[in-house]
């Protein structure tokens, strides 16, 4: 753990400038975020309630009906804390709709449809209220692929997605985020009694401390093993990082011409702000 | 000899020249309202720092109009500038200008363009040749840009050089959060500083930028270490700031006199043992 540990005043400081210096350089003074009642999207409403002031930040809570309802009762209380605006929008139509074709649609199919639902939404609220997407992914579940491409992991700007989960859980509790939501086990609720620690097969907190040496400060495999991890830990996690390293991409693209984009025509994305 | 000098931690914007101008043009105003006499912005400031292909676009030349406006002001502050110089040959550099009653008295290339983890700089830019001192109205000084400073090569030549005031400018990326209430990349440049200061009795004059570039935040802090290694003004983290003091090369004196480490250095035996290495290293 106290490889992970940080500052979180600090961190706290940098995410909020981070977030109020680049909607605003852009042209923009809002954001919009999808609040599921988990951990993630409560820290970075929290934070963005702090940069922008909460009259310019929209949350909205997309419950399908097999959503637990605590998670929208937990939603709600972030709101209440932040006094940010909210809007709830079930996408159980939409979903089931496209799903009467696919009857026998696996769980996968319909988690990643669902994320992809909430994502076209929050777009949709990008243009009506003139507002970014504020991304909610956090490093843990951004390594190791735990999302859903063009789904959850679609966002303009993402205040924390180089803090592993174990960090998240450090800055919820500076920044206020009520208890039962920091207690709770993290989970996608894609459905009933799912949580991320019996999907994954492992703990965040081994996780984090696993990818932290990997990861940040480049351990080999055999001075991840020297440093007491299983082999056959390191091996998934290593596997899961690459295979999933396309999701953390824009498409390829063919070269064909002399200047082709991200290749050779190079640009910041801020550039000219 | 005291001076007035002033430090301006700025954020500029990315790739736009006239913006960055005007916004340094202001400051300099009130630098002169202020009656500063050498007023310091950072690395690259009438550029931003993620450049990449933007780069032939906003480089200057010694005749340029961007650098006529600076010269201009320069008769009423002197003024220290980070800008992309590009020279006849098409080359672009990452550099320093020192302005002073209206001419460049100094030109610095940076010489250590970092290219790796979040730097690219090799990559679009030509690294410079020359470490060199020069005299100005205050004393003499010399400027380094960023990476330069993290090889005490380039210190100890200016240093040898006989400066009392060394420059230095900066784009440094804040980075490696952990639990202490600094970030990892302050604490080694804030150990630097006042590390340089004390061994070569020299005041350090640190300009460092602040804002953020595609999600990359530029940590500020700027800060002045006197020639006994005390912090003597320090500015913002995170946030623009603009910090002024009085200096004048009395401390140095002092420093000198309790601490001859400048006086006992044997430079000679420097050259004659460092030629001998560089012999055996690369001529067998």
């Amino acid at each position: 753990m106290s490889v992970l540990k940080i500052n979180t005043n600090l961190t706290r400081r940098i995410l909020v400038e981070f977030i109020r210096n680049e909607v605003e350089r852009v042209g923009f003074s809002r954001v919009v975020l999808g609040l599921s009642g988990g951990i993630d999207s409560a820290v970075s409403a929290f934070l963005a309630a702090e940069a922008l002031s909460p009259d310019n930040v929209w949350a909205i809570l997309m419950p399908y009906k097999t959503s637990s309802p605590q998670s929208v009762a937990d939603a709600k209380e972030v709101v209440k804390a932040t006094g940010i605006h909210s809007t709830v929008i079930e996408i159980t139509p939409m979903i089931d709709a496209y799903f009467e074709r696919y009857p026998d649609a696996s769980r996968l199919r319909r988690g990643n449809k669902m994320a992809r639902e909430r994502m076209t939404i929050l777009y949709d609220h990008s243009s009506l209220y003139r507002a970014l997407v504020l991304g909610t992914s956090n490093k843990t579940e951004l390594l190791l692929g735990y999302g859903t491409i063009f789904g959850d992991m679609a966002s303009s700007i993402n205040p924390i997605g180089d803090l592993y989960k174990t960090q998240i859980w450090q800055l919820s509790e500076t920044l206020g985020v009520p208890k039962q939501i920091i207690l709770k086990k993290p989970s996608a609720d894609l459905w009933t009694g799912q949580t991320d620690e019996d999907e994954l097969g492992f703990t965040y907190e081994d996780v984090d401390t696993l990818l932290y040496y990997m990861v940040d400060r480049r351990y080999s495999r055999q001075e991840l093993i020297e440093l007491g991890f299983k082999d056959t830990f390191v091996d998934k996690v290593h596997g899961m990082v690459v295979s999933s390293q396309y999701k953390r991409r824009l498409p390829v693209i063919a070269k064909v011409s002399y200047r082709t984009i991200d290749r050779d025509f190079r640009y910041a994305r801020d550039w000219e702000t | 000899m005291k001076f007035s000098v002033a430090l301006a931690q700025i954020s500029p914007y990315l790739g736009n020249l006239e913006k960055n101008l005007e916004k340094c043009e202001r400051i300099i105003e009130q630098a002169i309202r202020d009656r500063i006499d050498l007023l310091i912005f950072p690395e690259l400031a009438l550029t931003g720092y993620f450049i990449k292909d933007i780069v032939a676009s906003v480089a200057i030349t010694r005749q340029s109009l961007v650098l006529e406006r600076l010269l201009k002001y320069s008769k009423r502050v002197s003024i220290v500038i980070g800008a992309v110089e590009e020279t006849r040959d098409f080359k672009f550099h990452n550099a320093a200008f020192y302005l002073e009653d209206g001419k460049i008295v100094h030109v610095h290339r940076k010489v250590y363009l970092p290219t790796y983890g979040l730097f690219d700089e090799h990559r679009y830019l030509a690294p410079g040749n020359r470490i060199r001192a020069f005299d100005t109205k205050f004393g003499r000084m010399a400027m380094l840009i960023c990476e330069d400073l993290w090889h005490p090569t380039a210190v100890a030549i200016t240093a040898m050089d006989g400066i009392h005031y060394l420059i230095g400018i900066s784009c440094s990326p804040g980075r490696g959060i952990d639990a202490s209430d600094r970030l990892g990349s302050s604490i080694t440049w804030e150990r630097l500083n006042r590390t340089y200061a004390q061994i070569y009795s020299i005041y350090v004059l640190y300009c460092n930028r602040t804002g953020f570039e595609d999600g990359v935040n530029f940590w500020g802090g700027s800060e002045i270490i006197s020639p006994s290694g005390e912090q003597v003004i320090k500015a913002l983290y995170i946030q623009e700031d603009l910090i002024h003091t009085i200096l004048s090369d009395r401390a140095i004196r002092r420093e000198r006199l309790s601490t001859p480490l400048i006086r006992d250095e044997q430079l000679h035996l420097t050259i004659q043992e460092l030629e001998r290495i560089y012999r055996e290293r690369f001529e067998d």
